[in-house]
């Protein structure tokens, strides 16, 4: 806007807020009533879904499939999206931070004099496919379940690690053969053809980011996972 | 009679120029003079005490003419239902410092002791389950007024001149709620909350270069530990809803000084007409 825009602007604007209303009671009235519908809606949404607490938390035992609060599934899923490791942290850091900067920096670089949203194309279409897609990676994260169960047979001996395996919350991020979500980890149903036993169990304890660290889970639960791991293939 | 002497306005205030109340004219009229003196009776300066307290004030803090000038300034016609979201997400925020505060009395920010107190919020503090979940919701239904009111700032083009800082100052708002969601999440202790924010941590310790370092911040060091707890207890609960608070009286004034905006299609012709009615 130059300064003939701005000062358009200005006396125009100041022309309608001469010709309304009074902030109070008129403004004030609807907040008002607009503040009791949110008391309301906060106070049934407590007594409907109340506030249980899950089991308490537990160090060393990985048996719960990490879930973020809802309102951040979408950054969450954007990890399921973009996979090669080496890309992580475009995923986890790149995106979410240049999507804030152009956030920041909108009115320094959308600067039209236009406001009535039929007349700025660009500007409602960037908003309507930024809505798709946060809608989209929520409801993603919102039916990505937690599963516990892995479908494929293996050898008695394997039994124990199987039973470890799904029940440390790795198909919350991994696939194996049938079961689990695909991303943001890799797919392990294969992984002993790839990796060999040392080398899983380093990667338990050091793993890639943002995967959390097993070390602290009991020695002969990480011996049974890794037997398990180690004869996928 | 003698002519009353002029009252004293040390702050200089020109009252004549503030807005003026919305009356109906039958409570127009001036309201009669303080009685002083030493002829006074009892019961007149029972009648005059509210007037002279709030005058005392006045005379001092100069409060009136803020109140004035921030109640009774006019909105642009126009001004609708989505105009409202932003006091909504407001509102909401004072709820959650208020139950919030409730739950602070019984709160132990304590690995060990962390989830047995809120076992104890839920299951034997009167109404405790109540004001919890009232706290757990409540963070839902201000992110979504958050994200409304933006999206009504957006459409409505009310970013631009000359309100442009305002909305920098919603979008900090914004990432601050974020923080508060994620600080907060981890503060029950249980099973759910622990790993998923282990895995929040993980995440940003993937970034290049301050990746581990915002991380090691973020845990209190190299470990998930002691000092985890009680540092996401500290954001949640102090330093966060100061900076949020600030922020509000900040956006606050930039509302109050530069108005709110009108709605895209109302133009002053619109307005024209409707001024003589005035």
């Amino acid at each position: 806007m130059d300064a003939r825009q701005k000062e358009k602007y200005l006396r125009e604007y100041s022309a309608m807020k001469a010709a309304g209303k009074p902030f109070f009671p008129y403004a004030v009235g609807k907040d008002g009533l607009m503040a009791c519908i949110v008391m309301i809606v906060i106070i049934l949404m407590s007594l409907f879904l109340g506030a249980e607490l899950g089991p308490k938390a537990d160090p060393t035992t990985t048996s719960y499939v990490p879930r973020p609060e809802w309102y951040f599934f979408f950054l969450f899923e954007v990890l399921r999206v973009i996979k090669p490791p080496d890309l992580v942290f475009v995923a986890t850091l790149g995106i979410p931070n240049i999507a804030l900067g152009l956030l920041v920096l909108l009115p320094f670089y959308d600067r039209g004099p236009e406001r009535r949203p039929e007349r700025r194309p660009v500007a409602m279409i960037a908003m309507l496919l930024t809505i798709v897609a946060m809608t989209y990676l929520t409801l993603l994260g919102a039916f990505a379940g937690s599963p516990i169960t892995i479908d494929e047979e293996v050898p008695a001996k394997y039994q124990y690690g199987k039973e470890v395996a799904a029940n440390s919350g790795c198909l919350g991020c991994h696939k194996f053969g049938e079961n689990g979500n695909d991303g943001p980890g890799p797919n392990l149903s294969e992984i002993g053809a790839r990796l060999p036993k040392q080398a899983i169990e380093r990667t338990l304890d050091n793993p890639t980011p943002p995967m959390p660290s097993f070390k602290s889970m009991p020695p002969e639960q990480k011996k049974a996972l890794v037997e398990f791991l180690g004869q996928l293939r | 009679m003698p002519s009353k002497p002029k009252l004293p306005n040390p702050l200089n205030i020109k009252t004549s120029k503030l807005p003026k109340p919305p009356l109906p004219p039958a409570l127009k009229r001036t309201p009669k003079p303080v009685e002083t003196g030493d002829d006074v009776t009892l019961g007149q300066a029972a009648a005059g005490g509210g007037t002279s307290v709030v005058a005392w004030i006045d005379e001092r803090t100069a409060g009136s003419g803020f109140l004035r000038g921030f109640m009774f300034r006019k909105v642009p016609k126009g001004t609708n239902w989505w105009y409202t979201l932003g006091s909504a997400t407001m509102f909401a925020f004072v709820s959650q410092a208020v139950t919030g505060i409730f739950l602070a009395m019984f709160y132990d920010p304590n690995p060990t002791q962390a989830y047995e107190s809120m076992r104890h919020v839920n299951n034997e503090v009167f109404l405790g389950e109540f004001v919890h979940g009232m706290h757990k919701w409540g963070a839902t239904v201000m992110t979504v007024l958050l994200f409304v009111h933006m999206a009504r700032t957006f459409v409505f083009g009310a970013y631009k001149y000359p309100r442009e800082l305002n909305w920098v100052v919603g979008v900090i708002l914004l990432m601050m709620t974020m923080v508060m969601g994620f600080t907060g999440y981890l503060l029950p202790f249980d099973q759910r909350s622990f790993w998923a924010t282990v895995v929040g941590v993980n995440l940003n310790g993937t970034g290049p270069i301050v990746g581990p370092y915002l991380a090691d911040f973020l845990r209190g060091g190299s470990e998930f530990g002691a000092t985890t707890l009680s540092r996401f207890y500290a954001v949640h609960m102090m330093l966060v809803p100061g900076i949020i608070g600030a922020l509000i009286g900040a956006h606050l004034y930039l509302v109050a000084k530069l108005g709110t905006s009108a709605p895209p299609w109302m133009k002053p012709k619109d307005v024209a007409g409707d001024e003589k009615q005035i």
